[in-house]
């Protein structure tokens, strides 16, 4: 019980410790404001901050996840026909996954204009490697044995994959969502930073930062915050639901 | 090795040919149906591969290393705030994970919100600390060292904190019956264990280490840096240098990559074969 609790402890135990320091310090509110003036900016415009979450996270986040997650699904399903093919883009889709490929997001703007589709293309571009990679090491993960045996009970490429190679990867496929949910919202973020319209948590960071009104900053890191674990929360839910059966 | 070479020759030469064949259709109306047209505009909606090539070479080459015109003179920049926030990030991650692994309470209590950070993309974060700094006084590299640091951390902290627990208890209480000190456990046992997982968690940070710098150039109307050579590409259109920056960037991060496999080896080298 106690073990379960010592996170939330410590938890409760910063924010404390950060109220206390900043109220007994006096410091400045433009270096580190409390987290009851956060709370307050939190609260404090309603309508834009649901703006922009509809914006950052319900339309370049979420739409750009679903293309890039099935993009790099669709790919490795039909690269994974051909093994010489395979162990040639294989290497390059794993490097081009430590590339900045952030930096395609001023070319999107050019290509799909300053609204959200182009957000929803880098964050597109983003989640594609990893999919790709991991839906590939999750087919690739099924023993010879059972692949003999299904070889010898005569089932064809189709049956193959469905009945074999897709459950076996339903673990690789889950920790790829893992890893894209985390960053399609920060790229979505990051991409609104090359100009973008009057609306969204990117935009919100940058020019209340740069206005100076760090409250209102904290407040939209902490939404991106929750965003993020919360997508991550749910995955895991799902994972727990439907990969680990066996 | 030799038996990768010929798919992954295969593999680039495939994407060249699409990337060849997208730049036409897709700069087709702008050159005006001309197809050799298409391969030498000025401001391509997407340039060709040899047309970044020369444009790479000529900001590369063709400048003096100081001028702004220069890319390695952009580079320059962008790889100092990476190198110090990598070695700053290696560095708190790494006492963090020896921290964990000896104080059972702080592990407990920390782990779960380390992992928590995880899931929260502090990358949005970045003009927020560049422009407290600046409150502070503190402009140039710092700022964006310390947004390096704070991505590249995590993995080290994850990585190394598994290593070192990777040791199972019978080598553990071997070293235990010699009335062996925590620290020679952690020198002669726990940190050679970890190696195996130091490298792989060393690839990912330096890799969003290099992310990190870079971003962290764009809020702050910075004029030097990869960054801020994508910044004014972008609002100028100047889509060659761009990709010029792309290219550098990408160049940049895969050398990290490069120089950690490299110490890799040589590490696995020095132990006699494995690591």
């Amino acid at each position: 019980m106690i073990q379960r609790a010592l996170p939330i402890l410590f938890g409760v135990a910063v924010l404390l410790l950060w109220q206390a320091v900043v109220v007994l310090f006096d410091i400045p509110r433009i270096l580190l404001p409390a987290p009851t003036e956060i709370f307050a900016a939190l609260i404090a415009d309603p309508g834009t901050l649901l703006a922009d979450l509809n914006q950052t996270f319900f339309h370049s986040t979420l739409i750009g996840l679903a293309i890039g997650c099935t993009g790099g699904f669709a790919a490795a399903l039909l690269i994974d026909r051909s093994p010489f093919l395979r162990r040639g883009f294989l290497p390059l889709a794993s490097l081009a996954g430590a590339l900045p490929i952030v930096g395609i997001a001023p070319i999107a703007v050019m290509w799909f204009g300053f609204d959200w589709p182009s957000k929803a293309a880098v964050v597109a571009a983003l989640t594609f490697f990893p999919s790709f990679v991991h839906t590939i090491a999750g087919l690739d993960s099924v023993g010879a044995l059972e692949r003999d045996l299904m070889t010898s009970l005569a089932a064809s490429r189709g049956q193959m994959l469905r009945k074999l190679q897709l459950p076996a990867s339903l673990p690789f496929l889950f920790a790829a969502l893992k890893v894209n949910a985390v960053l399609a919202l920060t790229g979505a973020v990051v991409a609104e930073f090359f100009g973008t319209p009057t609306v969204g948590m990117g935009f919100r960071i940058a020019t209340e930062a740069a206005r100076m009104n760090i409250d209102r900053v904290w407040a939209m890191i902490f939404v991106v915050a929750l965003c993020g674990s919360g997508s991550y929360a749910i995955i895991a839910l799902a994972e727990r639901r439907f990969a680990h059966r066996s | 090795m030799r038996s990768r070479a010929l798919p992954i020759a295969t593999a680039l030469l495939l994407v060249l040919a699409l990337w060849y064949v997208a730049a036409a259709a897709l700069n087709w109306t702008q050159a005006n149906g001309d197809l050799l047209g298409t391969m030498s505009l000025a401001k391509p909606l997407l340039p060709a591969p040899h047309q970044i090539a020369i444009e790479f070479w000529n900001s590369t080459a063709g400048q003096r290393i100081d001028s702004k015109r220069s890319l390695v003179f952009h580079a320059a920049v962008t790889a100092s705030s990476t190198l110090v926030g990598f070695a700053l990030g290696v560095a708190i991650g790494l006492l963090l994970a020896i921290v964990l692994v000896h104080v059972r309470v702080l592990d407990r209590a920390l782990l779960p919100w380390i992992v928590a950070s995880q899931t929260v993309p502090i990358l949005a974060i970045a003009p927020m600390i560049v422009v407290v700094f600046g409150a502070l006084g503190l402009t140039g590299l710092l700022p964006k060292a310390v947004i390096a640091a704070y991505l590249s951390f995590f993995p080290v902290v994850i990585g190394v904190a598994k290593g070192l627990r990777a040791p199972d208890q019978l080598q553990l209480d071997l070293l235990h019956t010699y009335d062996a000190s925590r620290r020679r456990v952690l020198a002669v046992l726990r940190w050679p264990a970890a190696m195996r997982f130091l490298f792989p968690s060393l690839k990912v940070a330096i890799a969003a280490s290099t992310v990190g710098a870079i971003v962290a150039e764009l809020p702050t109307g910075a004029e030097s840096g990869l960054g801020a050579r994508l910044l004014a590409g972008s609002y100028y259109g100047q889509t060659l240098q761009i990709w010029a920056a792309l290219a550098m960037a990408s160049l940049l991060a895969a050398s990290g990559v490069g120089v950690v496999v490299l110490c890799e080896r040589l590490v696995i080298r020095a132990r006699g074969g494995r690591l």
